[in-house]
């Protein structure tokens, strides 16, 4: 009898601690969706090998159009999350800010020159550039929140507003166009790597990130600001400075983002480019089961966000919805989502299934 | 009493700008005064007087003083320009450059230039330019609706209004002349040129731009007709709302599907370019004589040169060029002469990859 207690309420805990866990939100998100297309179309998941117009191989299907295009909303999510974690705000800025910097590579790429025959400098200064453009407007926002105490989406929408022509302004309102393949590379594919090269720079920043939260104490400091500034500086943090510091890193995310958007076409549109992408990158640190009043987050749970909402933005491209009513789909989701993490939500949650599960598990054992 | 002090002196500015704005040409204290400072230098030089070398300097601190000069000549023309953000699009920018072209004290005119992509902020650069007394306003309205009142004051203070690009629900009786774009020609042309084609079967991928907008429900309409008529087939109509990387998106999504597919009828290039993205990495060839009709609107330049390399098949000109139109008008009441026609449509081409020249190409790329 006694053990059999200790069963069932270890097999309930299990669950709940399941269901409590952070990662299962976006996890149980990512399930519904692959199962809803496993079972409308299984040529969902059908990847097929090809040679693209360049002679290049590559793997193609709705996977792949997946790793692809949520690459850089998994590597804004990153730097969100961390903005998030420590102020309590989001940022609102990266689309601009994502013109910005994409702007930024192309005016070094192409100097004076709208159209040039070559490159006028090396990718990599160029990238530089825009990391440096990038965070010194990062810190411009962090330093209006951390230091000016101005509500993060409020300091943001400044830049929010003006990014745009701040972007066409450093291009002259022209709109260079590279002709040089290698650039290409970043948004597209190395030749004879058959996997779209975005997914690798994701890869790359997710494992920098893993690296820098593992080895340092970025992680724990943006949460204990984000739980108790107050208290944290009675412990000798100075959280000024760290909510300044999650905003120049998320400028470095939007740098390495920009960089894989002006690629993918070798040119820039100011208006549309990264347009709305700051609140699908809001809405993956939501979906990672992260309070969006700060505190605690996990990292992994907000890239696998990341990459659901480009699962579910290409699941609608797929059942052809028109495309100018997938933010009212989105839309759906995140409240489903946001009522799900409520606490109160999970607690009876986790109640119900107590209630629920421990007779079918006693005739389990019996 | 520091307050009743600040309050004093705010009033005395305020007095003071408000006397200011009763005779002053431009209007540099208004939100657009970034880019009105330009003209203003400009008109400065051309003026033989030596109040002329006052103004230049001192036009930011005191518009007043302009106001000696251009007067004094009576010849100079002042024009009240709104136009949407120069930013918006590659046309805004093309069509930008071409007022600022025209609209200079060579040409006899003295302008200020307000823009905005909201109609409020329209309306409100409308009634500063009426009470700063310009002959004439020259209007590309950001939403049709909301300009009757404000026109009936242009109206009653002797100001001529002229439309240029964009139509709104006033009457007719408000305004001078009407230049504009006839987007369903747009369109008729696009598809006639289509039909000429004489393809066995048309699977047509139809990527519309903004909803809801001009350019759009034209361009949109003439195709729909040609579907319902002559039963081509539409394998999916979405909006990308002009954005290459949704376009890409979208087109990938259809790939990805196994459907076939012969002719991409994009509502402007930038969304051409993104299908043509998705298209190279699928090796699906098109262009002349190939697998895929690729057609664009807008005639930027890159997308015309790709006409003349033969990677796209036809590009629709929306034609930004509207200043020689509106100078020729302005010509036309200074002499005492009444306009014919209110609504003038201007001439816009259809240009195919198979006839089309550097020549073209170098004078309507935009």
């Amino acid at each position: 009898m006694k053990s059999k207690e200790t069963n069932k309420s270890s097999v309930a805990e299990l669950f709940s601690k399941i269901v409590r866990r952070q990662i299962f939100i976006p996890i149980a998100a990512l399930l519904l969706l692959a199962i809803f297309n496993l079972v409308t179309d299984p040529s969902f998941y059908k990847i097929t090998f090809g040679y693209n117009s360049a002679g290049n191989p590559v793997l193609s299907g709705y996977l792949m159009t997946i790793l692809d295009s949520g690459s850089e909303l998994a590597i804004l999510a990153i730097g969100m999350t961390l903005v998030t974690a420590a102020t309590g705000g989001q940022d609102i800025s990266v689309g601009a800010a994502i013109a910005i910097s994409g702007s930024v590579i192309l005016r070094v790429l192409c100097g004076t020159n709208s159209r040039p025959e070559t490159l006028q400098a090396p990718i990599i200064v160029a990238f530089l550039a825009a990391c440096i453009v990038a965070m010194l407007f990062g810190a411009f926002n962090g330093a209006l929140v951390a230091y000016f105490r101005i509500q993060p989406m409020v300091a943001t929408l400044i830049l929010f507003t003006a990014g745009r022509s701040i972007a066409a302004w450093i291009n002259n309102n022209e709109l260079p166009i590279i002709n040089e393949p290698s650039f290409g590379y970043f948004g597209g594919f190395i030749p004879g790597i058959p996997i779209p090269t975005p997914f690798f720079i994701a890869v790359v920043c997710m494992i920098i990130i893993a690296l820098v939260l593992r080895f340092t104490n970025l992680g724990l400091y943006t949460q204990a600001v984000g739980i108790n500034e107050s208290s944290s500086r009675l412990n000798g943090l100075n959280p000024a400075f760290i909510k300044f510091l999650t905003f120049v890193i998320l400028g470095l995310c939007v740098a390495v983002a920009g960089l894989i958007k002006v690629s993918r076409f070798s040119t820039i549109n100011y208006s549309v480019i990264a347009k709305d992408i700051e609140m699908d990158a809001i809405l993956a640190v939501a979906l990672g089961g992260n309070a969006l009043s700060g505190g605690k987050f996990n990292m992994a749970a907000s890239i696998l966000g990341a990459y659901v909402i480009q699962f579910l933005t290409t699941t609608l491209y797929k059942f052809n919805v028109q495309s100018d009513a997938l933010p009212a789909y989105k839309a759906v989701v995140v409240i489903v989502l946001v009522v799900l993490s409520a606490p109160i939500v999970r607690e009876w949650l986790s109640g119900v299934w107590k209630k629920i599960k421990p007779e079918g598990h006693v005739k389990e054992v019996g | 009493m520091k307050k009743k002090l600040l309050a004093a002196i705010m009033a005395a500015v305020m007095v003071a700008g408000l006397t200011a704005c009763g005779s002053a040409p431009a209007e540099e204290a208004a939100a657009p005064a970034t880019e009105e400072a330009a003209p203003a230098e400009e008109a400065a030089p051309a003026e033989e007087e030596a109040p002329a070398e006052e103004a230049a300097p001192a036009e930011e601190a005191a518009p007043a003083e302009e106001a000696a000069p251009a007067e004094s000549t009576g010849e100079t023309i002042k024009v009240g320009i709104i136009n949407n953000d120069p930013n918006e699009s590659g046309y805004r920018t093309a069509n930008d450059k071409d007022l600022k072209a025209m609209f200079v004290a060579e040409n006899g005119y003295d302008a200020s230039f307000a823009y905005s992509n909201k109609n409020d902020e329209q309306i409100a650069a409308a009634q500063k330019f009426i009470q700063d007394g310009v002959d004439y306003l020259l209007l590309s309205a950001a939403d049709t609706a909301g300009w009757d009142s404000v026109l009936k004051d242009a109206q009653d203070a002797g100001i001529r209004v002229i439309l240029f690009d964009r139509t709104i629900d006033a009457d007719e009786s408000l305004y001078e002349a009407s230049i504009v774009s006839d987007m369903a020609k747009e369109g008729e042309t696009a598809v006639e040129w289509l039909k000429g084609q004489g393809l066995e079967e048309y699977n047509i991928i139809h990527l519309q731009g903004v909803m809801g907008s001009a350019a759009q429900q034209g361009r949109t309409g003439a195709l729909d007709a040609a579907v319902a008529s002559d039963g081509w087939n539409l394998v999916t109509q979405q909006t990308a709302e002009w954005n290459a990387e949704k376009a890409q998106q979208i087109v990938q999504s259809v790939i990805d599907s196994g459907e076939s597919f012969n002719v991409i009828y994009a509502e402007n290039d930038d969304m051409a370019k993104g299908a043509v993205a998705a298209l190279d990495k699928a090796n699906i060839p098109h262009g002349v004589g190939k697998d895929v009709i690729i057609m664009g609107f807008d005639c930027n330049k890159w997308a015309l040169e790709e006409l003349l390399a033969q990677n796209w098949n036809y590009d629709g000109q929306c034609n930004p060029f509207q200043a020689s139109y509106i100078d020729d008008i302005i010509k036309t009441i200074q002499g005492g002469g009444t306009v014919a026609e209110k609504t003038i449509i201007m001439d816009e081409k259809g240009f195919d990859a198979t006839t089309i020249t550097q020549e073209e190409v170098d004078a309507y790329g935009i």
